[in-house]
């Protein structure tokens, strides 16, 4: 009883360390999605490089593939940008850019000047997909497998890591079943 | 002449009224909209709402409540328009689910623990007897010493 009254304290204050330190290494601005596991949001939207022609998700079962979002006023989108260039050359996976909330012109410029990575780019200009997408901070990547299930999503630029580590294998994993 | 202007007071009247209720409603829409934006958080800066928030996500995601609340749906289906997109964190109020039972009884709890250990700690001072604190029988040598030396300084004053 009387050892009771240390371990008691002792306890509610490893446990409230426990629930500290956890939250030492969590980003309070990566909300966690609640479209991950759902089907994708469909859409229909004008392609960049000719506006005449439309893609959607259903255009794209079948197949894994990558929704990127992008914009030419984000500024974090260059630290990503040459990372799914070089993704784009190893032809693992075709991704999907999302311009996201640009104008055509301003868009095509900045993958003239950046390099095009993506398989086809459509045209979000007034950010109603990227509403339905959950889209909050550009650039978000999603991973969409064959069933058009979005099974990840990255908040913020790719790294060399969450490349390496999350997407690239969850992909393979995906491309296989 | 005169039914002529009788007419056209009648139209006037119309007119009016029609532009005042097209007002009332709007009044209404608009209130409705604040209420709801204040209780929904913007995700690009998180501690404020979408009825403070300048942001560009913020705008967009107040049009978008706007025209949903203009096709006629209710305060409870916007609201699960957005957590459908973005989750339970654009609601400032979180639901109570069993993930969210700590934070919602998490301080009743503790206020309970609390009580029950006063209760505790009270009942066995108690059972200790009312004086537990002070020492009973004969007073120790230090401390008739002490009472000595007050008795010597009250007589002390006492003199004239």
């Amino acid at each position: 009883m009387r050892a009771l009254r240390f371990l008691l304290p002792l306890g509610f204050f490893v446990v409230l360390v426990g629930f500290l330190y956890v939250g030492l290494f969590r980003d309070p601005h990566e909300v966690p999605s609640p479209l991950v596991d759902k089907p994708a949001p469909a859409f229909r939207l004008a392609q960049l490089d000719d506006p005449a022609k439309k893609l959607g998700p259903e255009d794209l079962k079948g197949q894994v593939w990558l929704l990127n979002v992008w914009a030419s006023w984000c500024v974090s989108c260059r630290v990503e940008h040459p990372l799914l260039v070089q993704l784009a050359k190893t032809n693992i996976v075709p991704v999907i850019g999302l311009n996201y909330k640009d104008t055509i012109p301003l868009g095509r410029r900045w993958l003239a000047d950046n390099g095009d990575p993506y398989k086809v780019s459509v045209v979000d200009a007034d950010g109603r997909v990227g509403i339905d997408w959950g889209v909050y901070g550009v650039p978000e990547t999603f991973v969409v497998d064959k069933n058009g299930v979005i099974r990840y999503k990255q908040i913020g630029p790719i790294t060399p890591e969450s490349l390496k580590e999350k997407i690239l294998p969850l992909v393979r994993e995906l491309q296989k079943s | 002449m005169k039914r002529l202007l009788i007419a056209a007071g009648l139209a006037a009247t119309l007119l009016v009224s029609a532009a005042v209720t097209h007002a009332q409603t709007d009044i209404a829409l608009e209130a409705r909209l604040k209420t709801l934006s204040e209780e929904l958080r913007c995700l690009v800066c998180q501690n404020q709402t979408l009825a403070d928030s300048t942001a560009p996500l913020a705008e967009d995601l107040r049009r978008e409540v706007r025209e949903l609340a203009q096709q006629g749906k209710s305060d409870a289906e916007i609201k699960q328009y957005l957590v459908a997109r973005y989750g339970d964190f654009v609601l400032y109020k979180p639901p109570v689910k069993p993930t969210t039972w700590l934070l919602w009884f998490g301080p009743f709890a503790f206020l309970l623990g609390g009580a029950l250990v006063w209760f505790v700690v009270l009942r066995r001072r108690g059972s200790r007897g009312n004086h537990g604190d002070v020492p009973q029988g004969a007073p120790s040598a230090n401390e008739q010493m002490g009472r000595d030396r007050a008795q010597a300084l009250l007589d002390e004053t006492q003199e004239p």
